[in-house]
């Protein structure tokens, strides 16, 4: 196996590892902390992690693979089990990217309504992360509290397109579905409870001397070393980059509302907390003037039953909520996909956790796994 | 009958096996109230399903861990191994001989009884260190070193915090301590101007951290070393070291109870109007109250047992209550009551804590031991004397 | 250049698809546009931008994308340091990108990079094309943050060719490098650890490439594991 690490072997004397200067403590790949199957092999002294390797690929499942054997349509479910927390922006992702191939517009109803799922499912994926991130640090409380709110737009997509998880809630050249009876009323009831339980989860939290203790200063990655290491979404933000590709390359119509962008200052562990939860927030305002005036019209574009997009390539990538997601698809226009490459942001983050352990402690190296926001599912595909 | 009462060691030995016998359903029952507050505090119900309300689920946790398979890592030293939750549970139950349950209800009142407690809680460690050790397994002995380091460290403030109480009362016996604070009139925590009140908070953090529950529990966290020392052992040993935990709450809290809360005596021992009201009408109202309620919740039942049980329950209640009124049988038993209230009081603070906090990081927790509770004892111990000489 | 590919007879099943013919392996007949042009059913071959639906014989050339040069001040300069060691650059659907020689791609990188102000490699990734002679196409995507801009580096890779490692100027291409050799084996010089990331490390074989067996794959395991003779 591979180890960057260090190649030399333990020294073999009478000392037990406990003598050794050196130890190398192997993480998962069954752990309760590693967010799914990634194993983390930690070379500490003490308890000073000096490096760190990840094992990753036990749940690549070859969707790039898939991509060239499927029409596109067929490959529209494959998409969602990449991140599967948050399902609704692989698909966003995806079909935006063969819609850009195909260079067909998309109707307003259709982007208003796929803003609004999209901004849920941030907030959803959010939660999740917020749940399990304070579960690691040992807060068992506000992961039920998460769920609980999570529950709620987990209903509002089932009642939309039957699934809760998983959702195939977009269509290339729309959506497939026409919004359900009551749908703007659940969503803007959902926005008038979240904002309060927004607030209840920092009363657990953001001023709780233990939580500050656990996250302020640990896992510092600086604007620099962010762009080096290509890292995108809530990380680059914490670390004082004002970017967010929903603002600076706009898609799906984002350009027609109004939302800040929060960004802190050192890039630790707090201050993407922090990030997060203003993102959380800030969803919140674009669901509800996403939702108050659904334009009327169709809800998909000029698209024919076959999807043949000519003979092209492009990269197309949105604000995901663990960064930006991109499509690479290269199509020789035959109905499957000449080669689909999704650009993952966790696979991309993840490469960055060395930088971030180094010289930090062992229990910290689970803060901050925690606080990149991986999913498994999409580091491997 | 009255010879064989009187001979000194039949009481205590009669109060040995009462304990020995309940203290596992003691212990068990704990959980439960930990895992119905924790649920309440996380917005979900906890064990509803055995027994009504699932107030019988420690008894299925009792048989299941009991049938379960002992298994025994390869490698691992067998006698250690079988010795480490046999250390845990007998130091957590020796506190109990010298813990003042009411003032009938006791064991044995040696006059040295808070050095007692200090002597048998430091073996205490000795259970987790072995039970790393004999595991055979690297995550095991890090939990185990981690969980002696800490305990030793918190015994420090603890220690000082018990001094200054017992500076406070004079003397080292726990009930003296009791019958110290009826004298004074006033309970330990209070006395000094309120000075003691430092003493008392100090108390209560260490004994978080001695028992190792959140925010103090590095060493079981689950999401770093899966459980600490204890990670390896499964089936009746993991009960042990189960409820050699819970006891322990039981008797920190006891400890804290009988030195700092005026143990198994009533709010305002001395004032005698309230006698008849805190003694009498609240112990009556309470236990026909819960008794109602009982009755009530019969609603939400189904199941014939469940609302047998819990029929029972109401009728025991009623019982209780009834026994309160009898004069006779109150002045024997309102101590235990209060007594039992008061670390009841404690106990829910533990598991609110737990619903709570995150987990301190074990560098920041021994940080705080030594920077700054070791310090603030002491400060405290060398005000309270300074203030003691000053009052008396 | 969309409208080019507008054929004449207009709009067909409400689609808006462009008639560009495909590129066969296997006969494939294109749904509805296709029976609605009589003549277009007899052309296979691919076309330039003009429709020219003159009769050509059945001669099955690659498809080629309809680009547009990219002509604008930082494709000027990059013409003018590079020079005949890059292709045109092009653009398709407004994004830019150029084809390099292989030799050229770490100068245009670090170029691009230190020069230019493209700070952050959004992705690096390959393409196989079998039929090509050099039969990797590297695809180098970055980003600028200052311009908001972003820019496509390709450059064809032979089959046991090596690439130049990125990974001095982005730390990003250190996992990304690792995929592309995974998945493709192309070997990337210089790399720190050039290892396989997320097949198994005694795997044989690069699943990407397109002449992968994936039933092979699947009777061996079989074969192996289950001790049958195939599952299909």
């Amino acid at each position: 196996m591979a180890d960057t690490i260090s190649t030399a072997p333990l020294p073999q004397t009478d000392e037990t590892f406990l003598d050794a200067n050196e130890m190398v403590l192997n993480m998962g790949p069954q752990h309760p902390s590693t967010h799914g199957v990634l194993r983390v092999i930690l070379k500490l002294d003490g308890e000073k992690v000096l490096g760190t390797e990840c094992v990753i690929g036990y749940l690549h499942r070859g969707v790039e693979k898939i991509a060239e054997n499927r029409t596109y349509q067929q490959f529209g479910p494959y998409v969602d089990r990449m991140d599967y927390v948050a399902a609704v922006s692989n698909g966003l992702g995806y079909c935006l990217a063969i819609e850009k191939l195909l260079d067909v517009e998309i109707p307003a109803r259709a982007q208003a309504v796929r803003v609004a799922l999209t901004e849920l499912n941030r907030i959803a994926s959010h939660l999740l992360w917020l749940g399990t991130h304070a579960l690691d640090i040992g807060a068992i409380t506000p992961v039920f509290l998460c769920f609980r709110e999570r529950e709620i737009i987990l209903q509002i997509f089932e009642k939309y397109c039957g699934a809760r998880l998983t959702t195939h809630a977009f269509r290339i050249g729309g959506l497939q579905y026409e919004t359900y009876d009551v749908f703007e009323k659940d969503c803007i009831d959902f926005c008038d409870v979240m904002l309060g339980k927004i607030d209840e989860y920092e009363e657990l939290l953001t001023t709780n001397r233990i939580w500050v203790g656990r996250t302020k200063g640990i896992g510092i990655l600086n604007a620099a070393d962010c762009k080096d290491y290509g890292v995108t979404g809530p990380v680059l933000r914490a670390a004082g980059v004002e970017w967010d590709l929903r603002r600076a390359q706009p898609y799906s119509g984002y350009e027609n509302y109004e939302f800040d962008i929060p960004t802190r200052e050192t890039g630790d562990t707090y201050d993407r907390y922090v990030v997060r939860m203003e993102e959380m927030r800030q969803s919140v305002r674009i669901i509800r003037q996403a939702v108050s005036d659904l334009p009327s019209g169709p809800i998909k574009g000029k698209v024919g039953k076959v999807i043949k997009p000519p003979p092209g390539e492009a990269y197309v990538s949105i604000e995901a909520p663990k960064g930006e997601l991109g499509y690479y698809v290269v199509s020789d226009g035959s109905l499957n996909a000449y080669r689909l490459r999704v650009r993952p942001p966790s696979f991309v983050n993840l490469g960055a956790l060395d930088k971030m352990c180094r010289g930090s402690l062992v229990a910290d190296v689970v803060a901050i796994i925690g606080t990149i926001d991986i999913v498994l599912g999409e580091v491997d595909r | 009958m009255e010879e064989i009462l009187n001979n000194p060691y039949v009481v205590p030995l009669i109060f040995t096996l009462l304990i020995i016998a309940l203290f596992p359903l003691m212990a068990g029952y704990i959980v439960l109230i930990e895992r119905k507050v924790l649920a309440d505090l996380q917005v979900r119900l906890g064990p509803m399903r055995v027994g009504p309300y699932g107030l019988l689920q420690p008894l299925a946790d009792a048989f299941k861990l009991m049938l379960k398979e002992d298994i025994i890592p390869a490698g691992a030293d067998k006698a250690l191994f079988w010795l480490a939750p046999v250390v845990s549970t007998f130091t957590a139950l020796s506190a109990f001989a010298v813990l003042p349950l009411s003032d009938v209800f006791y064991i044995a009142d040696v006059n040295i009884g808070v050095l007692f407690i200090l002597a048998v809680s430091s073996i205490g460690v000795l259970g987790a260190i072995l039970g790393g050790w004999a595991s055979n397994s690297k995550y095991s002995l890090m939990g185990s070193l981690r969980s002696a380091a800490q305990m030793v460290s918190y015994e420090v403030p603890l220690g000082f915090a018990l001094v200054t109480a017992l500076m406070v009362a004079g003397t080292l016996s726990m009930q003296g301590i009791v019958y110290a604070q009826l004298e004074r009139g006033m309970w330990g925590a209070f006395e000094n101007f309120g000075l003691m009140i430092v003493p008392t908070v100090v108390f209560l953090i260490a004994s978080v951290a001695e028992t190792a529950r959140a925010p103090f529990d590095l060493p079981e966290a689950e999401s770093e070393l899966v459980a600490g020392f204890h990670t390896e052992y499964s089936g009746f040993r993991f009960a042990l070291f189960f409820l050699a935990e819970y006891a322990s709450i039981f008797v920190i809290s006891g400890i804290a109870v009988t030195v700092f809360f005026g143990g198994w005596l009533r709010p305002f021992p001395n004032v005698e109007w309230l006698a008849m009201p805190l003694n009498v009408a609240f112990p009556l109202l309470l236990f026909i109250g819960i008794g109602a309620g009982c009755v009530y919740l019969l609603r939400g039942l189904i199941l014939p047992e469940q609302r047998a049980v819990l029929a029972g329950v109401a009728g025991l209640c009623f019982l209780l209550g009834a026994a309160f009124a009898v004069p006779m049988v109150n002045e024997k038993i309102i101590g235990l009551l209060w007594f039992v209230l008061k670390v009841g009081v404690l106990v829910y603070l533990f598991i609110w804590y737990r619903g709570t906090f995150p987990r301190l990081r074990y560098d920041q927790l021994m940080d705080f031991g030594w920077k700054w509770l070791i310090p603030i004892s002491i400060g405290a111990l060398i005000v309270n004397a300074v203030a003691l000489l000053v009052l008396r | 250049m969309a409208e080019d590919e507008k054929p004449p007879e207009g709009p067909q099943s409400g689609s808006a698809e462009p008639a560009a013919p495909v590129e066969q392996n296997a006969p494939e007949k294109p749904a509805a546009p296709a029976a609605e042009k009589p003549a277009a059913a007899a052309e296979k071959p691919a076309e330039k931008p003009a429709p020219k639906p003159a009769a050509k014989k059945v001669v099955k050339k690659p498809a080629v994308m309809e680009t547009a040069p990219w002509e604008d001040e930082l494709s000027g300069r990059i013409k003018g340091l590079f020079g005949d060691r890059i292709g045109e650059p092009l653009t398709y659907r407004e994004q830019d990108f150029v084809v390099a020689d292989l030799d050229a791609v770490e100068e245009l990188l670090a170029f691009l990079r230190d020069e230019e102000g493209f700070d952050y490699l959004v992705d690096l990734t390959a393409v196989d094309y079998p039929k090509k002679e050099k039969r990797f196409e590297v695809v180098w995507i970055l980003y600028s943050f200052s311009k908001n801009t972003r820019v496509r580096v390709k450059a064809l890779v032979a089959e046991g060719e090596k690439a130049p490692t990125a990974s001095k100027l982005y730390s990003t291409s250190d996992w990304a490098e690792r995929e592309v050799f995974d998945m493709f084996g192309i070997e990337f010089e210089g790399h720190p650890n050039m290892t396989r990331i997320l097949m198994p490390d005694e795997w044989e074989g690069y699943p990407l490439r397109k002449d992968y067996g994936l039933i092979e794959q699947d009777e061996g395991w079989v074969r192996e594991n289950l001790n049958i003779e195939s599952a299909q």
